[in-house]
């Protein structure tokens, strides 16, 4: 036993920064940042919270599922950083919504959604759920080095969320690993410990772009053939492939390579930018609520990040 | 084929470089490829003649990267 998708639901910042709003105050232009990114716009946290977001597209897809939140037998959230070190983010959640049940938050940067569904499809698998809530939550925009016009152009913040039921549409699911930290970092906050000797260094978001866009196309690749394959199918038999939304041109090279057209990979990154594991199921939620999953049959996911981790799974799909 | 001749091909089906007559003493600068168009070229290049670039080894000119090219599979540049 596995799980099906019972429902979506997303929340983006009511705030829109441009690329025209970030030119007054960095050495960049809409240009610059369009023909490298893909990006247009972003949506910030301004007077919001993370939870405002969070509680929105949880709610949204409970109301999809047509599940209430007592029925909930886990929440699980996805998430770099909540509004809070501790507790758990998914417990802030889990107050919002005045649910139950365990709640827990899991960190695997941006692959974080498909070791989310990964976890949950543990939990079907030994019977100890029957109802899931999963929700990614990301408020890039805290860890960005606003000096750094390189890399604070390309983030924005977001929540997306799915419920879950017992079913068997997922076909395959993989994830991994492989203990890369200088490419792609934020520093720990530091605390007021009167005794510490390290030098503290700033929370914001460093990356090495180069190394992740070739990181980044190489995992898709490998990922997705490898998941097509484990669920007995052909890339030609995906209808979707969704992928992390990090930089348009990734998209572009991993979908060139896998020789699958643009119009079957999803892109919101000129609307959103990069708002790490929310941007997955955020995607999944357009598809959804825009009637293209209605006759579609199969979907992949793809998701890489900080770790360097990356996620991968093969959905069966139909409207959730 | 020459390791020039594949190198165009490349470059072709990555849609890069546009109309610029392409020579060894092309500079990517004049082709206006950027770092990231460079990334996924080195990687086209990897797949193409089966070997492995160094990443840090970014190259000015189609000249230095063919030059590389042929000193990792051995053929004449």
């Amino acid at each position: 036993m596995s799980f099906t998708v019972l429902g979506t639901g997303s929340k983006l910042p009511d705030t829109v920064v441009t690329n025209d709003d970030l030119a007054t105050f960095l050495d960049t232009s809409d240009e610059w940042i369009t023909t490298r990114t893909g990006i247009h716009r972003r949506h910030v946290l301004k007077q919001e919270k993370l939870i405002d977001l969070a509680t929105v597209a949880a709610k949204n897809a409970l109301k999809n599922s047509g599940v209430t939140a007592d029925e909930l037998d886990l929440i699980l959230c996805s998430t770099i950083q909540g509004d809070y070190v501790s507790p758990a983010f998914a417990c802030v959640v889990q107050k919002e919504l005045g649910a139950t049940c365990p709640a827990f938050d899991v960190n695997a940067g941006c692959s974080g959604f498909i070791y989310a569904l990964d976890v949950a499809d543990g939990y079907f698998a030994r019977g100890r759920a029957k109802k899931v809530l999963i929700i990614a939550a990301e408020a890039m925009t805290r860890f960005t080095n606003w000096q750094d016009r390189s890399t604070c152009v390309l983030f924005g913040d977001g929540c997306g969320a799915v419920v879950l039921g017992e079913g068997d549409d997922l076909l395959s699911i993989k994830i991994t690993a492989e203990g890369n930290f200088e490419a792609l970092n934020i520093p720990h906050t530091q605390g007021n410990c009167p005794y510490t000797e390290l030098d503290g260094k700033e929370s914001v978001l460093h990356m090495d772009g180069q190394s992740v866009f070739k990181f980044a196309v190489s995992s898709i690749c490998r990922d997705i053939k490898d998941v097509t394959q484990a669920a007995g199918l052909t890339l030609d038999d995906l209808d979707y492939m969704v992928l992390h939304q990090a930089n348009y041109r990734i998209m572009e090279s991993a979908a060139r390579r896998l020789k699958i057209s643009m119009d079957r990979v999803p892109s919101i990154i000129h609307e959103t930018g990069n708002m790490s594991s929310a941007c997955i199921p955020i995607v999944l939620d357009q598809l959804n609520r825009s009637g293209k999953l209605v006759n579609s049959r199969y979907i992949a996911l793809a998701g890489f990040g900080s770790g360097f981790t990356t996620g991968a799974c093969v959905l069966r799909c139909h409207k959730f | 084929m020459t390791i020039l001749e594949r190198l165009k091909k490349v470059m072709e089906e990555q849609n890069v470089g546009g109309d610029v007559e392409i020579t060894m003493d092309t500079t990517f600068e004049e082709l206006e490829i950027d770092s990231l168009d460079l990334v996924d070229l080195t990687m086209n290049c990897e797949d193409e003649f089966g070997i492995e670039l160094d990443p840090d080894s970014a190259p000015k000119t189609i000249g230095e990267l063919v030059e590389k090219i042929a000193e990792l599979t051995g053929e004449e540049a």
